[in-house]
């Protein structure tokens, strides 16, 4: 039996959070590996090894995904989008501050990868109700929070962006 | 005593947490974003049997490939004594595999390389030869003659492991034999695992130049993690430095030591190089130890008005291949005797027997002080049982009852002192809540509908905060708990405690409540926790102990600042100490309010303008032993419809009333309770660890573990009543894990409650659709 395979490294040039970085990987290392330990942006969480929990989530042009999922040779030439480009020049993120005011989070390791999935569906709509929340965040296990105080930031923050957007 | 709020005071407001700022930028630091020079990475080899001996582990591949730096089995830890570990609850557990395995996955071997994927690939080359031997996953039959005996490194052989009992059997089975109805219902709580969303990991960094082990990891017990560390390794304890940094979550999890922990120590010994091991999902919930696993029997006996006169349980625990339960040394079925729970049993008698079987070890107390949600479960489900048999409302039941306020201090009849409660209160401002009566007229139309409608209750009594000195220890060590406070010249303090939040907000709580004694702000207090060469010695933080056992500390440092404080503003106000009183905020002359000095004018003078002969600073620690355990409690109620076609229980309201004593800030409390409920909801309705018969582990990962996600999460409503600990500094009596204790009992009762008047009486959980479609069809309701 082959056990073990090539190991040759390629680089992997992607736009993160604004700014084009390239880095070498092996073909087989995963987004969410190259993103926390080759960009050293550790804000992107790995929870599980089945796609199941979503802390590794981050946005892929724009597109929600969850990072441990993709390999990083697969974002080449892409625009990815993570939790530390949320706040601008200090900042909160509406999502950010939103979470902060209503304790949307405890341990805060679900955290990143809840705010990149809703941010995504911000963008899409602002004005949401509870039950497209529940849906849209579906794909993100929290342990600690219940979700109550998740809904209501995302709920919130949305609130606060239609009106920016206005 | 506890204290009232002053107007000023942070103590009971809605802060927001200080820790957000970091956690909601990406900026927390959690165990796998340590990285350091040089650092190893390490992946442990696992067993595929549940039982098997092994006959040999060959290494020659895996040390071809590139990157792989060293490879331990369990021969060379037992040349190096380091074979076998002790565990919490004082039993004795493989590192690595000596011999043969016990449980699927077991740990055989740890590949250390270069990279995190050269581990994994070296870890997949190493072979071993299994010889498979029979298994035992039925604690039941592992008690026969028939099985084969798991442990052979005991003396004693056979799989029983310790049997404990408490009260009196003789009077139990009395009254019992004298009480005109009886009920006895099977209770089983299944194993589950508390799965936090950041798995378990360490990085250990051993220097040989100065023969220092620093050791990053996961830890919710970070002093008693490197105590049990200096008694496995033999390393000097005050070189051992624990770091346990963010974590994210734990739940019981992070309380253990486990084996890839001593084996990245060994190789970091070995090495001289920093050795990371984090574990993926798979590894976490095989492997790390479980919760319950109780199977338990109940028998209740009343009068015919429903005046309980006796309560007898006994319980086989599956403790899987060692007793790794994280218990207090004496406890081993952990704090189970608060089994009679929140009512007025004359007689009870209550006694467990443990058992080694070929599944995973354990277990831990999951969101739950020890063993308390068995024990809360089993006594709410049967006062369902006791309720319908009589045909009585389960509230009216209760209130028969529950123990009335003014006989606290109450001593239940399993030997515990309960503190206070005003269950009555509690149960009515739940009822008032949800609008019981209306809900139960409204239940009989929708009955008359045809639709399957139930309502459940729990009124349960919590045990937390363990715990006082002459009862609870680990391993011998007493389970009291510190606090440091200093204060610096400008007023601005840092405060350490021996506790380790998991995301529980201690570092604003605390800061809360520091401040309300000292009169200072909380934002200008710093909390830290978990690096045990800055902290003061302390237990850890689970079973909800941190805000009675780490909170009181922090209250009587603080108290102790203010008394040497006193003797300096009296200095500042040109009076005597005597003369000097605390308004909590402001020391001022007795009786004469405009001549004052705030805490931070002290502060100033600590290190300025002493009285004479007093030594300088300001700072205070405490170690508190507690006089006595709390008591939280609350009223519980659930709607629940089931859906005919698919079995599917849907939650329709769920209104929780807690009282956890003195509240330090009502958003965090919530926040617990709302966390507390959804676990409770998971292991009601869908998380457990199942085995087939081989005993493979059918529920590894998140595919078949099934946690709540925020679809099936009901929208919980949370009201609180207020009765103060007597005998806690502030009159807190902690929180985290009720919501998770009596939450299961009110979905079971509330399942039960729509199919009773069809004949059911019992429910196992979790209640899968599947398994209430059975019911469903057995009964003729199914559609
Ligand atoms: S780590 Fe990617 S889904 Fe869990
Ligand atoms: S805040 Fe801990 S997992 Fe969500």
């Amino acid at each position: 039996m082959e056990k073990v395979e090539s190991r040759a490294e390629v680089p992997v040039t992607l736009t993160i959070n604004g700014e084009t970085r390239t880095a070498l990987a092996e073909s087989r290392t995963l987004l969410a590996y190259f993103i926390r330990e080759n960009l050293e942006l550790t804000g992107t969480h790995v929870g599980c090894d089945t796609t199941s929990c979503g802390a590794c989530t981050v946005l892929v042009d724009g597109v929600p995904v969850k990072s441990c999922t993709m390999l990083a040779v697969q974002a080449d030439g892409h625009v990815v989008e993570t939790v530390e480009g949320l706040d601008k020049d200090g900042v909160l993120h509406p999502l950010q501050q939103a979470f902060w005011d209503n304790h949307g989070l405890q341990c805060g390791f679900c955290t990143p990868g809840m705010l990149m999935t809703s941010l995504a569906l911000l963008r899409k709509n602002p004005n949401v109700t509870e039950d497209v929340v529940r849906h849209a965040i579906s794909g993100n296990l929290c342990r600690c929070t219940g979700y109550v105080n998740i809904v209501k930031s995302v709920i919130e923050a949305g609130q606060k962006m239609a009106l920016e957007e206005v | 005593m506890a204290l009232e709020a002053t107007e000023k005071s942070p103590l009971g407001k809605a802060i927001k947490r200080k820790e957000d700022p970091r956690l909601i930028r990406g900026q927390g630091r959690y165990l796998d974003d340590i990285v350091l020079p040089r650092m190893l990475y390490m992946a442990l080899v696992r067993s595929p049997y549940a039982h098997a001996r092994i006959k040999s582990i060959r290494l020659d591949e895996a040390r071809r490939v590139p990157g792989v730096k060293a490879i331990i089995t369990g021969e060379d830890l037992a040349a190096a004594n380091l074979a076998w570990m002790p565990t919490l609850a004082g039993d004795k557990q493989m590192v690595l595999a000596a011999g043969k395995v016990l449980f699927q996955y077991q740990e055989v071997a740890a590949v250390v390389a270069e990279t995190r994927a050269a581990a994994e690939d070296g870890a997949q080359c190493v072979e071993v030869d299994y010889e498979p031997l029979q298994v035992v996953v039925d604690p039941f039959f592992a008690l026969s003659s028939e099985a084969p005996v798991l442990r052979e490194d005991r003396e004693q052989k056979d799989n029983h492991i310790w049997h404990w009992a408490v009260g009196d059997q003789g009077a139990a089975d009395e009254a019992l034999a004298k009480s005109p109805v009886r009920v006895k219902e099977k209770i089983r709580m299944p194993r589950v695992h508390p799965a936090p969303i950041e798995p378990c990991g360490c990085v250990a960094d051993y220097q040989k130049s100065t023969g220092k082990l620093t050791w990053y990891v996961t830890s919710q017990a970070p002093h008693a993690h490197r105590t049990v560390l200096s008694l496995v390794s033999g390393l000097p304890e005050h070189l051992i430095h624990v770091i346990s940094p963010d974590v994210g979550g734990g739940f019981g999890n992070k309380v253990p030591v486990y084996p890839g922990y001593v084996c990245a120590v060994v190789l970091s010994l070995q090495l001289g190089r920093p050795v990371k091991w984090v574990e993926s999902r798979s590894e976490n919930i095989a492997t790390t130890n479980f919760a319950r696993d109780y199977h338990m029997t109940a028998e209740i006996g009343a009068t015919e008005e429903g005046i309980v006169t006796a309560l007898k349980v006994s319980t086989v625990a599956d403790h899987g291949a060692f007793d790794a339960a994280a218990d207090p040394t004496r406890f081993p079925a952990g704090l189970f005797s608060i089994v009679t729970g929140s009512y007025r049993f004359p007689q009870a008698f209550a006694e467990v027997d443990g058992v080694y079987t070929n599944k995973a070890p354990g277990g831990v107390a999951y969101r739950c002080s020890f063993r308390v949600t068995e024990a809360s479960f089993l006594i709410e489900r049967t006062m369902q049982s006791l309720a319908l048999k009589l045909g009585l409302d389960p509230v009216e039941l209760r209130r028969r009852n529950f123990i009335r306020p003014e006989e606290f201090p109450y001593n239940s009849p399993l030997g515990w002192t309960y503190d206070s409660g005003q269950y009555e209160k509690t149960l009515q401002k739940a009822m008032s809540l949800i609008d019981y009566d209306g809900l139960r007229a409204e239940q009989a139309q929708r009955r008359e509908r045809g639709e399957l409608v139930g309502i459940g209750v729990s009124t349960f009594t919590e045990i937390v905060g363990a715990g006082p000195s002459n009862t609870f220890d680990i391993l011998g060590i007493k389970m009291f708990d510190s606090c440091e406070i200093r204060i610096h010249p400008t007023g601005k303090a840092i405060a350490r405690l021996g506790t380790r939040h998991q995301g529980q907000g201690h570092e604003t709580t605390f800061a809360q409540l520091i401040a309300h004694e000292l009169g200072l702000s909380a934002a200008d207090i710093l909390v830290e926790e978990g690096d045990t060469d800055t902290a003061p010695y302390g237990l850890g933080t689970y079973a909800s102990r941190s805000t009675p056992t780490a909170g009181g500390a922090a209250a009587l440092a603080a108290r102790r600042i203010r008394q040497k404080a006193q003797k300096i503003a009296a200095h500042l106000l040109e009076i005597s100490p005597d003369d000097t009183e605390w308004d909590g905020i402001h020391f001022h002359a007795k009786g004469l309010e405009s001549r004052q000095v705030s805490m931070v004018d002290v502060a100033l003078a600590a290190y300025t303008n002493l009285p004479e002969g007093m030594e300088p600073g300001l700072e205070a620690t405490f170690y508190y032993d507690p006089p006595n355990l709390t008591f939280p409690n609350g009223a519980y109620i659930a709607v629940v419809s089931i859906d005919r076609g698919t079995g599917q229980v849907k939650v329709e309201r769920f209104v929780a009333v807690d009282d956890c004593g003195t509240v330090i800030n009502p958003m965090v409390v919530e926040g617990q309770v709302h966390g507390g409920l959804t676990e409770g909801f998971g292991i009601a309705f869908m998380q457990e660890i199942a085995f087939d018969e081989d005993g493979n582990c059918l529920a590894p990962n998140f595919m078949e573990y099934l946690v709540p996600t925020a679809v099936e999460t009901p929208n919980w409503e949370t009201g609180r009543t207020e009765t103060p600990s007597p005998h806690h500094p502030i009159g807190a009596k902690g929180v985290g894990e009720s919501p998770n204790v009596g939450s299961p009992a009110a979905f079971v009762n509330a399942v039960v409650d729509a199919l009773s008047p069809h004949g059911v009486t019992n429910v196992e959980i979790p209640m899968f659709p599947w398994k209430i479609w059975e019911i469903l069809s057995q009964h003729h309701l199914a559609r």
